[in-house]
C-alpha cells in the first residue's frame, strides 16, 4: 500500500500526484517509469517518473485521464493508497555535459520534461525549454520551465498561444547550433521534431512509451523498431535515438487495443464510476 | 514394511490400467477457463494406489527431481492416513498441488515405475494431487520451523524455484525474504500456465502456504532495479538465491512480425492468465483474439497458448511446428488434450512473413514446407526448408511461442555474476553456486526453459547448499 500525498490538477483532464514509495524514491533516476496496478481487477499501467524526492521517500507523476485505470486513478484523494508500485523500470537518462541543449515537452510529457530540464542545468547545460499543447488550456509548468531555461518558446496546435504547431522550430535551429535534442510527448509530435532535427544532423532523443504489459522484458509488447532491430522499450529503452526509430510502426501498435480501452473506458462511466 | 505386501499377495490380480483421470468433455471445457482434469474422488485414488507394488527398492524415488518418498505417501493413502501421504510429501516438497498437476510424471516417477513395464505405471501425479486437494480444502497444517539461525536470506523470484527454496530455508530456521516482481506470486505459474491446467486460487492458496511458514513475500520489488544483489548482501543478508526465470520472449526477425494481432506467447499468456483478459471488461487487461489463430512452435507453452485461444472464441485454432508429430516437445498428454479440444496441427512449416491489413493488423501468414534433415546438436533432426513449397494461410492472431530467453536486468546490475553467452548464469555445480560467494543461482535462469519441477529440484539443491554454506560460516 502506497499513500498518495500530493494530488493536483495540472490542466483540464491532466492530473498530478505524488505518492509514498520511499524503496522507489531511493533509487530512481530521470527518464525512468514505474508500472501501477489499481483494485483486484486492474491493468498495468506505465507512468514516467517527474519528479522524486530522496528525502521524503515520494515520487511524483503526472497523467491524462483518458481511459478506465486513468479516470479512476484521477479520482483518488490525498491520503488514499495505491496497491501495488513496480519500479524505477527502464534505463536512466544518460545525462551528462552536452552544451546547448533543446528540451522539448508535450501534452502531459512536460512534467517529467521539467525534471530532465532541472537535472540538465545541474550538470550545466544550457537549455531552450518548448512545451506544447493541443490548446493553450492545456498548457502547464510554463513558470517553472521559462525559471530554469534561458529561452521558452510556448506552441499549440490549433495557435490559441504562442506558436502554432512546430514549424517554428526550424527557425531556432537555424539561429542556433544545439548539441541535443530531447524530446518527451505525444509520438505524432516526437516524429515532427525528428523530421526537423534530421537534416541539422542534432541527436535526438526520444522517450517511448508504447502499450505494455509488464514492464520489465517479459511481454515483448512494447517491441520497437530501431534502426531495423526490434529493441524493447522497457528493458532497451524507454530513450532512444529518435532518428533512427519506426514511427509508423510505434502509432499502429499504440493504437492496437483502442476499440477495447474505450468500451471499458464506457462501461465504466456508465456503471457510475 | 512385509505386512502390506503380505495383504494384497491374495489379491494376485493387479489391474494393468490405471484409474482414468476424470475430465471435463472436449465440447464442454473448450468453452470454459476451469480445470480440464478433475482429479480423483476418494474411490478412485484408493483403487488406484492399490496398485504400487511398494517395491522393496523402488525405482520412482530416484525418478523424483525433489526425492519424494513415493511409496510410503502411497502407503499411508492406501490405508487412508490422508494427513500422513500429504506429511510425508511435504518433507520434500512444499507445492504439491502444483506438481500434482504440471509435473511430467510419464518423464520421471512414472517412468521407472516397474507397473509401466507391464501395462500403466502408477499414476503417482494424480495421487499427489488427490492427497494436496484434500488438505487444502482442510486447510494445510503449518510444520513447526527449527529454532532461528539468525540468518538472513533473499530469494529472487516467487515462481517454483524461488518458493521452493524459501520454503526449505524458513523451515531450518533462516529468516527469508522473497522478492517477487510481479504483483503476485507464483511465477509462472501465474503468468504462464493457464487457469484449466493451473486454478490461480492453488497458486495463490500455495504461495500462502510458505508464507505462513514465515516467509516475507515482497511483491512489486523487481531485484536488479528496486534493489541490486551487491545492495542485499551489503544491507544484512547472509546469502541470496537467484530464481528469476526465463523471461524476455524470442521472435523470428520475420517482415511483418510487429503488426498487430501478432503476440508473443509470454504476452499472450499474461494477459490470460496473470491478468484475466479472458473476463474482460470484467478485468481490465484486455486480449483481441481473431478468427484464425496460428500459434508458432510446439511446445507446452505453445499448447497452452492453443487452447487458451480457443477458449477465447477462436473459430479455428492451428498449431504451426517446423518439424514433425515426433518431434513436439509437449507432454503428450498436452498435445492430445489439444487435439480433443478441436485444434489443428500444421506439421513441417515455418512462416516466412506476415501480411497485414490497412490498418496494421496482421491477416494472413506466409509459409514455407520443411523436411527432415540429419540430426542437429539438440539430437533432434534438423527442419530444413523445401524451396519454391511457399503457401499462404489466414490468420488474424499470431502467437509466437518459440522460446524465451533469460532476463538480463540482474546481470547487468550484478558486478562479478558470471554468464554465458546465452545470458543464463553460470552455476559451478548442482548446489547453484555461481561465481559470487553467498548468491546462488537455479531454474530457467541457469538451465535455460526447463520444467517447473526441474526448477523445484534446483530450488531445493540451492537451499541444502545455502543452509551449509551458512552453517559453516557460523557467525
Amino acid at each position: 500500500m502506497h499513500e498518495i500525498v500530493d494530488v493536483e490538477e495540472l490542466a483540464p483532464k491532466i492530473k498530478w500526484l505524488e505518492v509514498r514509495v520511499p524503496d522507489i524514491a531511493r533509487k530512481c533516476c530521470p527518464g525512468q517509469f514505474i508500472m501501477i496496478v489499481i483494485g483486484d481487477k486492474g491493468e498495468r499501467i506505465p507512468l514516467t517518473i517527474a519528479s522524486f524526492n530522496r528525502k521524503k521517500g515520494t515520487v511524483g507523476f503526472a497523467f491524462n485521464e483518458v481511459g478506465k485505470t486513468t479516470k479512476q486513478l484521477g479520482l483518488l484523494k490525498k491520503g488514499s493508497n495505491i496497491e501495488n508500485v513496480l519500479g524505477p523500470l527502464g534505463n536512466p537518462s544518460e545525462i551528462g555535459k552536452f552544451g546547448n541543449v533543446l528540451c522539448i515537452g508535450g501534452g502531459v510529457m512536460i512534467a517529467p520534461m521539467y525534471l530532465q530540464v532541472q537535472v540538465l542545468r545541474e550538470v550545466g547545460n544550457k537549455v531552450t525549454a518548448v512545451i506544447g499543447a493541443r490548446i493553450k488550456e492545456l498548457l502547464f509548468f510554463e513558470d517553472k520551465m521559462r525559471a530554469l531555461s534561458s529561452r521558452l518558446h510556448v506552441a499549440t496546435d490549433d495557435g490559441s498561444r504562442g506558436h502554432q504547431g512546430l514549424g517554428f522550430l526550424k527557425d531556432i535551429l537555424e539561429a542556433e547550433r544545439f548539441d541535443r535534442c530531447i524530446v518527451m510527448g505525444p509520438v505524432v509530435m516526437m516524429r515532427q521534431v525528428c523530421e526537423i532535427t534530421k537534416p541539422f544532423g542534432i541527436p535526438t532523443i526520444v522517450t517511448l512509451t508504447p502499450v505494455m504489459v509488464d514492464g520489465m522484458g517479459m511481454c515483448g509488447c512494447c517491441r520497437v523498431s530501431v534502426g531495423g532491430q526490434m529493441k524493447f522499450a522497457c528493458v532497451d529503452g524507454p530513450e532512444f535515438n529518435g532518428h533512427l526509430v519506426d514511427f509508423e510502426e510505434l502509432v499502429s501498435r499504440q493504437r492496437v487495443f483502442l476499440p477495447e480501452e474505450r468500451l471499458s473506458s464506457l462501461l465504466w462511466e456508465k456503471s457510475g464510476g | 514394511m512385509a505386512e502390506p505386501l503380505a495383504e494384497t499377495k491374495p489379491k494376485a490380480k493387479i489391474q494393468k490400467e490405471s484409474v482414468p483421470m476424470p475430465k471435463q468433455k472436449p465440447e464442454v471445457r473448450r468453452q470454459n477457463f476451469d480445470e480440464v482434469a478433475l482429479g480423483y474422488n476418494e474411490e478412485q485414488a484408493l483403487t488406484e494406489a492399490n496398485r504400487c507394488l511398494q517395491c522393496p527398492q523402488p525405482k520412482c524415488i530416484q525418478g523424483c527431481p525433489v526425492e519424494i518418498d513415493i511409496p510410503a505417501f502411497i502407503k499411508a493413502l492406501k490405508e487412508k492416513r490422508f494427513d500422513e501421504g500429504i506429511k510425508k510429501i511435504k518433507e520434500k516438497n512444499s507445492l504439491p498441488a502444483i506438481c500434482g498437476r504440471v509435473c511430467p510424471q510419464e518423464d520421471q516417477c512414472q517412468k521407472a515405475c516397474v507397473m509401466g513395464k507391464a501395462g500403466d505405471p502408477v499414476s503417482i501425479g494424480r495421487l499427489e494431487r488427490f492427497l494436496a486437494d484434500w488438505e487444502r480444502q482442510g486447510g494445510a497444517q503449518i510444520p513447526e520451523n527449527a529454532p532461528s539461525t539468525g540468518k538472513k536470506i533473499g530469494i529472487i523470484g516467487a515462481g517454483p524455484a524461488g518458493l521452493t527454496a524459501a520454503a526449505d530455508l524458513v523451515k531450518l530456521g533462516h529468516n527469508v525474504v522473497l522478492y517477487e516482481a510481479l504483483h503476485l506470486p507464483g511465477g509462472v505459474l501465474a503468468y504462464g500456465i493457464p487457469e484449466f491446467r493451473m486454478p490461480k486460487s492453488i497458486v495463490q492458496a500455495e504461495a500462502d502456504y510458505v508464507s505462513k511458514l514465515g516467509v516475507d513475500i515482497c511483491l512489486n520489488c523487481l531485484v536488479g532495479r528496486t534493489y541490486t544483489i551487491p545492495e542485499l548482501l551489503k544491507n544484512g543478508f547472509d546469502a541470496v538465491f537467484i530464481g528469476s526465470g526465463a523471461g524476455l520472449p524470442e521472435f523470428m526477425g520475420l517482415p511483418g512480425e510487429n503488426l498487430g494481432g501478432i503476440y508473443s506467447a509470454n504476452e499472450f499468456l499474461i494477459r490470460v492468465n496473470l491478468m484475466k483478459a479472458y473476463a474482460f471488461p470484467e478485468y481490465d487487461t484486455p486480449i483481441r483474439i481473431g478468427k484464425h489463430v496460428a500459434v508458432i512452435g510446439g511446445g507446452n507453452v505453445a499448447m497452452d497458448s492453443a487452447r487458451s485461444a480457443l477458449r477465447l472464441g477462436a473459430e479455428e485454432v492451428c498449431i504451426v511446428y517446423r518439424r514433425s508429430r515426433d518431434e513436439l516437445p509437449a507432454r503428450a498428454e498436452e498435445i492430445a488434450n489439444a487435439e480433443e479440444e478441436g485444434i489443428v496441427c500444421k506439421f513441417l512449416a515455418a512462416p516466412v512473413r506476415f501480411i497485414g491489413d490497412e490498418k496494421g493488423w496482421v491477416k494472413a501468414m506466409e509459409c514455407i514446407c520443411m523436411e527432415l534433415g540429419p540430426p542437429d546438436e539438440s539430437g533432434r533432426r534438423r527442419p530444413c526448408r523445401v524451396e519454391g513449397s511457399e503457401f499462404t494461410m489466414d490468420a488474424d492472431c499470431v502467437i509466437v511461442a518459440i522460446g524465451r530467453t533469460p532476463n538480463p536486468i540482474i546481470q547487468r546490475t550484478t558486478e562479478g555474476l558470471e554468464t554465458t553467452k546465452d545470458g543464463t548464469i553460470v552455476a559451478k555445480d548442482e548446489s547453484g553456486k555461481t561465481s559470487i560467494e553467498g548468491v546462488y543461482a537455479g531454474g530457467d535462469i541457469v538451465t535455460g526453459e526447463a520444467t517447473v519441477i526441474s526448477a523445484m529440484g534446483a530450488g531445493k539443491k540451492a537451499a541444502r547448499a545455502i543452509h551449509e554454506y551458512l552453517t559453516k560460516k557460523g557467525n
